[in-house]
């Protein structure tokens, strides 16, 4: 016992010193965040209406670069409406279930809740209306809010935009697609593939990889490109996934082209130099967005965005005609 | 090839030591039958066999680089975990101290502007540290293996996105590859080495350079012994002088180790760090071992068995897809296959505990 005490307080001293060594070590001279300069948050001033406090419940695995831009936008439209934003997510329905339960039972002033499980979701979105707290949708479940009875849906038909993407394609003259599903059994990753392959005139593969995993993405497809060389477009359905995509095409020696949907930093300036083509973006900062600003106009003026219809985020297409445009707030972490 | 006097004799593959001397050939065969690594070697050509006889496209040598590189980034893990397992441990939170060790170095060099190396060095200690508060949490609390570190896996994993969402303002780290020294950390842990116009991966011939000093440090080395004892008779060990807990901390903290070597390749191959991977991983690692034969009860394996049992694994991922079999498939094929080879590894070892 004493000595592995003293081990470990040897080592502690060794960790402190290596650490004090390596800080006086020199500097990059190139990149960083000395190089970058202060991106500056949205504001988009206060509302003086009463407090209130909304909930958002998604369906969001941690971590993941999307959900995080789509809470930006809902803590942004939060800040602007004096609303105290209550976010959690759990990519396990009943999990997420409990969460609106929660909500319910901590009597907040308004629910946002994807729909990407509906049979679980739907019965507790009823209990949160019996409770007199108003629910939208957003994201997914665009064939389902009306029956959940939330007040509004913002976001995007995946199959729309993936149809979208297959004409897109088609103007191309692509023969040979390969969509790439990151993560096995996910109903919106799956209508997307399913909306290319609809309209896209070619061939239309997909093929699934462990999107916890880079270094095994990396070498599923590389061996898919290796394996069938008349694969000529990859669609990416994560920003992530293309930028992956990206290397091994170029591992394999294959002159395949990258289409992605949604965006990130990296993605972004992939778009500005012509590594990747086009993105289809379905805005997540302006889902998260609407959907909690819906429901604060609905408090305090009783307005409906989207009338009673879906209200659409996307898709647009995000290309070298425009990335422009949208290139600074991709770099911001917000589109 | 000689094993550890104080190896116990495993269950089902047990070579009783007193019957070596009576029938001296059959004995060296009967030896090599009873190694760890054997069913797995005889699962992995039955796998290579099996893909090379339906896969035109897994037959090039291009194809098995790509089978390799896809091995060694589980097997740099698999090494060490496998080497845990021996010693009697589990570490659920290998996986995700991947991630949290190439996120440290990313965020540390690019916030402070430093050369990467000097978060490159920084992830080495806080990977370390890791294994050592895993394995010193483990010897104090002796709570199991199992419990501590699927603490520590949860932990890391709330760490990873709630430090990187503080710190970048995103959950994914920023771009590196514009800084000084990545030149030089990329050529170190995620170059491509051309072997007679095969692009093959560094991490490949790191690997195999591990495989055979861990291999060494097994069978040749005190330690190696102090390994197989904690894991076998963990009181027995500590009653003829064994440091247990000693031994134990440094099977924790070579994980670490790895972790380390794994995140930094993750890191200057993909130049940028989503917060929320590396989940699940851990049990593939754990996978690995198994068929590579080490006992999920502890005390007996190999550090080559855990490589084969890696190499099975990148095979079978790789070869679905060079077969361009259906891909809705893909992980019950993967399933499928992993099952098979284990099967074929505990035949081979009962044939050999039978003779």
């Amino acid at each position: 016992m004493n000595r592995s005490q003293r081990s470990t307080r040897g080592t502690v001293l060794v960790a402190a010193a290596a650490a004090t060594a390596l800080l006086a070590a020199g500097c990059s001279s190139t990149g960083g965040a000395k190089a970058t300069s202060n991106s500056t948050g949205i504001s988009a001033g206060k509302a003086t209406t009463a407090h209130m406090t909304f909930a958002m419940v998604t369906h969001a695995a941690a971590g993941d670069t999307f959900w995080d831009i789509v809470r930006k936008g809902a803590e942004a439209a939060a800040a602007k409406d004096n609303v105290t934003l209550l976010y959690s997510n759990d990519p396990v329905a009943s999990k997420q279930a409990a969460l609106i339960s929660n909500a319910i039972a901590s009597k907040v002033d308004g629910i946002a809740l994807t729909l990407s499980t509906p049979d679980s979701i739907i019965p507790v979105a009823k209990q949160a209306e019996a409770a007199g707290i108003p629910v939208d949708a957003f994201n997914q479940g665009e064939n389902y809010w009306q029956q959940a009875g939330a007040i509004g849906y913002f976001g995007s038909d995946e199959k729309v935009a993936g149809a979208a993407l297959g004409e897109r394609l088609n103007t191309l003259s692509a023969k040979h697609d390969l969509c790439v599903i990151q993560q096995q059994g996910s109903v919106a990753l799956e209508d997307r593939c399913a909306g290319v392959k609809s309209t896209f005139k070619g061939t239309t593969d997909t093929i699934y990889v462990n999107g916890a995993d880079m270094s095994s993405v990396l070498s599923t497809l590389e061996a898919k490109l290796r394996q069938d060389t008349s694969i000529d477009q990859v669609t990416a359905l994560g920003a992530p996934i293309a930028l992956t995509a990206l290397q091994a095409i170029s591992a394999a020696s294959s002159s395949a082209k990258v289409n992605t949907f949604d965006l990130s930093k990296d993605a972004a300036a992939d778009i500005k130099s012509g590594k990747i083509e086009f993105s289809v973006d379905q805005q997540p900062y302006l889902e998260g967005y609407l959907a909690i600003d819906a429901l604060w106009l609905d408090k305090v003026n009783g307005n409906t965005i989207g009338g009673g219809k879906v209200t659409l985020t996307g898709p647009a297409f995000v290309d070298s005609t425009n990335i422009a445009s949208v290139y600074q707030y991709a770099q911001n972490g917000t589109r | 090839m000689t094993a550890p006097v104080t190896t116990p004799s495993p269950p089902p593959a047990a070579a009783p030591r007193g019957l070596a001397g009576r029938d001296s050939q059959r004995s060296l065969l009967h030896r090599f039958l009873a190694r760890p690594e054997v069913g797995a070697l005889v699962g992995a050509i039955a796998v290579y066999a099996f893909f090379w006889a339906v896969a035109p496209s897994f037959r090039p040598a291009g194809s098995l680089s790509l089978v390799l590189y896809q091995a060694s980034t589980l097997g740099l893990m698999a090494l060490p975990v496998g080497l845990l397992m021996i010693g009697g441990e589990f570490d659920l939170s290998a996986g995700v101290a991947v991630t949290t060790s190439s996120l440290a170095a990313s965020m540390f060099s690019y916030q402070l502007t430093t050369n990467v190396w000097v978060g490159v060095s920084l992830a080495l200690v806080l990977s370390l540290a890791i294994g050592l508060f895993n394995g010193v949490m483990l010897v104090k609390t002796k709570l199991p293996s199992f419990l501590v570190t699927l603490g520590t896996f949860l932990m890391l994993q709330g760490l990873n996105i709630a430090i990187t969402k503080l710190i970048t303002g995103n959950v994914a780290t920023n771009d590196i590859s514009d800084m000084a020294g990545f030149k030089t950390a990329h050529a170190v842990f995620a170059a491509d080495i051309h072997i007679g116009g095969v692009a093959v991966k560094v991490t490949v011939f790191w690997w195999l350079g591990f495989v055979a000093l861990g291999s060494w440090m097994l069978l040749r080395t005190k330690f190696g012994n102090w390994v197989f004892a904690v894991g076998g008779q963990k009181d027995s060990a500590r009653a003829v002088g064994v440091p247990v807990a000693r031994t134990k901390i440094i099977l924790f903290m070579l994980v670490g180790l790895g972790a380390w070597f794994v995140g930094m390749h993750n890191l200057f191959q993909f130049n940028s760090i989503q917060s929320g991977t590396g989940i699940g991983n851990e049990l593939l690692y754990i996978v690995a071992a198994v068929i590579g034969g080490c006992l999920l009860t502890g005390g007996f394996g190999s550090v080559v068995g855990p490589a084969i049992g890696a190499f099975i694994f990148g095979m079978v991922s790789q070869g679905i897809v060079f077969a361009g079999w259906d891909a809705n498939w893909f992980q019950f094929f993967l399933g499928l296959m992993l099952l098979g080879a284990m099967l074929l590894n505990t035949w081979v070892q009962r044939q050999a505990a039978r003779r």
